[in-house]
């Protein structure tokens, strides 16, 4: 059973992915993403990690990828011209990347398999990652804070900067 | 056997999203009606019997899927079929994680809840969830290949994505007072007496949810997305027979879960006022097993707290007017979302203060 | 059974679909797609092996990762958004070049 989900899963997550680098239209390039994360979600969930799954579906699915679909409708850009005739540097971009997954992947299949460790009915809960964030990884939780503070200054200002010309 | 009831719920759960939804639309007609002097649909019946105008909900299904479905031209196919779909989906994912009743201990020790799912984030999983419908509204207004319409999707993608911050945050101070984000342990925390509920502790949090889940489910005072006055019908202007239907039904199907959620955050859930689960147990008539009994009464008493919730959406749509877009942003951001970080900041120190 | 290997593979092959998009495509828009998946693929690692070592801070580490991404996304879309008014393109060939 959960064999079949996670080959049901991983199916989804991986032809998400493959629609998002390979569709010609931008915005379906981004819903393709949106499947791909769901995807990822649900792996999540197989993993014992539901908060995880939650914050995927919630950050990615709810916030960040609105943002793109929100750019990508106001920006509309026409869809691309380069992927018909694809070019060298793609071409080498495609043999690059399959090298590395071949290479990868021979490497993890020698891997010896550990089994799934038995885990407590709370891991992944929300309580203890929850505790984990404002115990051990405090530091790196204000760090992160700090981050999307930077980000929010830099985003409004870069939105609100005039071009010359007269136009904003 | 597992498999089996897990089915049923599956089967019977969303049912129960769906038939709630005739009885909202007419209450909606007759609300509007009272409020405004009229006396509402009373014409519809069949053979003289009009329930109330319960029958014109038939004929609108009737008029519904008789009517021509249009797709426009120029219009992106895929996408513009793909959005009510989402609408619906949404709505019947989320309702998944709400109690209607409190747990049952089986003989066998097995605990029989009354929910699909009593997950541990099941607070975040409805934000989640929630979340996404906004694709829906985003793609719907995009592929309809129309400007009211695509105002529209960009009006309410950039009003849900802000007040879902303010949504969540109000939620952060439940979380801290119950301890958990299952659903099932934020309403048994709340326990049987009315003042203990959440909407007497955090008053705040209350009617910051409120209001961002109106945000959220596109109604009145917050529906600039549709903007009958402005921008025809918003995203579904181009949208018709049973396409709009499934926008129709999608906005009373997140109404009933928004009802549900503050009902369950906020009112106590299903635990009925002054009786707890062993009280009404003992209280059981004898032609009924105990738990059942107890089960049945919080089942009634949670529907009858999510018609109220529905209600007053109602209320609330027919008596407010609409913001202007700036006033939304502005109210929205610099006073729903401080006044959210003041209420955790309250909570904290009460938390401190308070063993 | 599912073993460390098979989520792994998945990671993997997520992580080179990303590379290669990164490589092939020339939109702006769906180069930084390429970099979610990446990083999409990089969480699942950590969770992969926070699972099969029964340590939850993997949970926190793939928490942290998504924060990035949306800081990163926020800024990135901000400068996206500026560049197309300038060039009304967002093919990176074209903004490659000094010249306005």
């Amino acid at each position: 059973m959960q064999l079949f989900f996670f080959y049901l899963f991983s199916l989804i997550t991986l032809s998400g992915a493959v629609l998002v680098v390979a569709h010609p239209n931008t915005l379906s390039s981004a819903m393709s993403l949106i499947v791909s994360l769901f995807g990822v979600a649900c792996l999540f969930v197989l993993l014992a990690a539901p908060f995880v799954a939650t914050m995927q579906l919630l950050l990615y699915a709810g916030a960040i990828m609105v943002l793109f679909i929100f750019v990508i409708m106001l920006l509309n850009p026409s869809t691309n011209r380069l992927v018909k005739r694809l070019s060298f540097g793609g071409l080498l971009g495609i043999l690059i990347s399959s090298y590395l997954a071949v290479i990868l992947v021979l490497r993890v299949v020698s891997f010896n398999k550990p089994e799934e460790v038995a885990i407590s009915s709370d891991y992944g809960s929300l309580r203890e990652v929850g505790q984990l964030l404002f115990s051990t990884y405090l530091v790196p939780f204000e760090v992160t804070s700090l981050l999307l503070l930077v980000a929010i200054i830099g985003a409004v200002v870069l939105g609100r900067q005039s071009l010359p010309g007269g136009r904003s | 056997m597992e498999l089996l009831i897990t089915l049923l719920k599956v089967l019977i759960i969303p049912m129960l999203v769906i038939n709630l939804i005739p009885l909202l639309i007419w209450m909606e007609r007759k609300v509007s009606a009272y409020i405004q002097d009229r006396r509402g649909p009373n014409r519809a019946a069949i053979l003289g019997v009009r329930l109330g105008g319960l029958i014109h909900n038939i004929a609108d299904v009737i008029k519904l899927f008789t009517k021509e479905d249009i797709v426009p031209a120029g219009a992106n196919k895929f996408y513009f079929i793909l959005a009510p779909a989402i609408l619906m989906f949404v709505s019947f994912v989320a309702v998944a994680v709400i109690p209607f009743a409190d747990t049952i201990t089986l003989n066998d020790g097995n605990i029989f809840s009354f929910q699909l799912a009593d997950l541990n984030v099941g607070l975040l999983y409805i934000l989640a969830i929630s979340s996404l419908s906004v694709y829906s509204i985003l793609l719907a207004g995009w592929s309809s290949n129309n400007k009211y319409a695509f105002l529209g999707g960009l009006r309410a993608s950039s009003q849900m994505i802000s007040y879902e911050i303010t949504m969540g945050l109000a939620v952060v101070a439940i979380l801290m007072l119950a301890g958990s984000a299952s659903l099932n342990d934020i309403v048994r925390d709340q326990g049987p007496l009315p003042w203990h509920w959440n909407i007497f502790r955090q008053p705040l949090a209350f009617f910051l949810f409120l209001a961002a889940s109106y945000a959220e489910t596109n109604r009145t005072p917050f529906d600039l997305p549709e903007g009958e006055s402005e921008i025809v019908a918003g995203y579904h202007v181009e949208y018709s027979s049973m396409k709009f239907a499934l926008f129709f039904m999608g906005e009373y199907a997140a109404m009933v879960i928004a009802s549900a959620v503050t009902a369950s955050l906020f009112l106590g859930g299903w635990q009925v006022p002054f009786f707890s689960t062993e009280a009404l147990r003992v209280l059981a008539p004898d032609f009924l097993p105990p738990v059942a009994f107890a089960a049945l009464v919080q089942a009634t008493v949670f529907l009858a707290k999510i018609l109220f919730f529905c209600f007053l959406f109602v209320w609330v749509r027919w008596t407010l007017p609409r913001f202007r877009y700036d006033q939304l942003m502005r109210f929205g951001w610099q006073f729903m979302l401080p006044l959210a970080l003041f209420n955790i900041l309250v909570t904290g120190v009460w938390l401190l203060i308070v063993p | 059974m599912i073993s460390l290997v098979h989520y792994l593979i998945v990671s993997i092959l997520l992580f080179c679909i990303g590379v290669a998009g990164f490589l092939c495509r020339r939109n702006a828009l769906v180069l930084f797609m390429s970099v979610e998946l990446m990083l999409n693929a990089a969480n699942l690692a950590f969770i992969t092996f926070a699972r099969f070592q029964g340590n939850p801070s993997g949970s926190v580490i793939a928490f942290f990762v998504m924060v990035v991404a949306a800081a990163e996304v926020a800024v990135g879309l901000a400068i996206l958004v500026l560049v197309f008014k300038n060039r009304s393109s967002v093919d990176v060939n074209e903004i490659s070049l000094m010249k306005g």
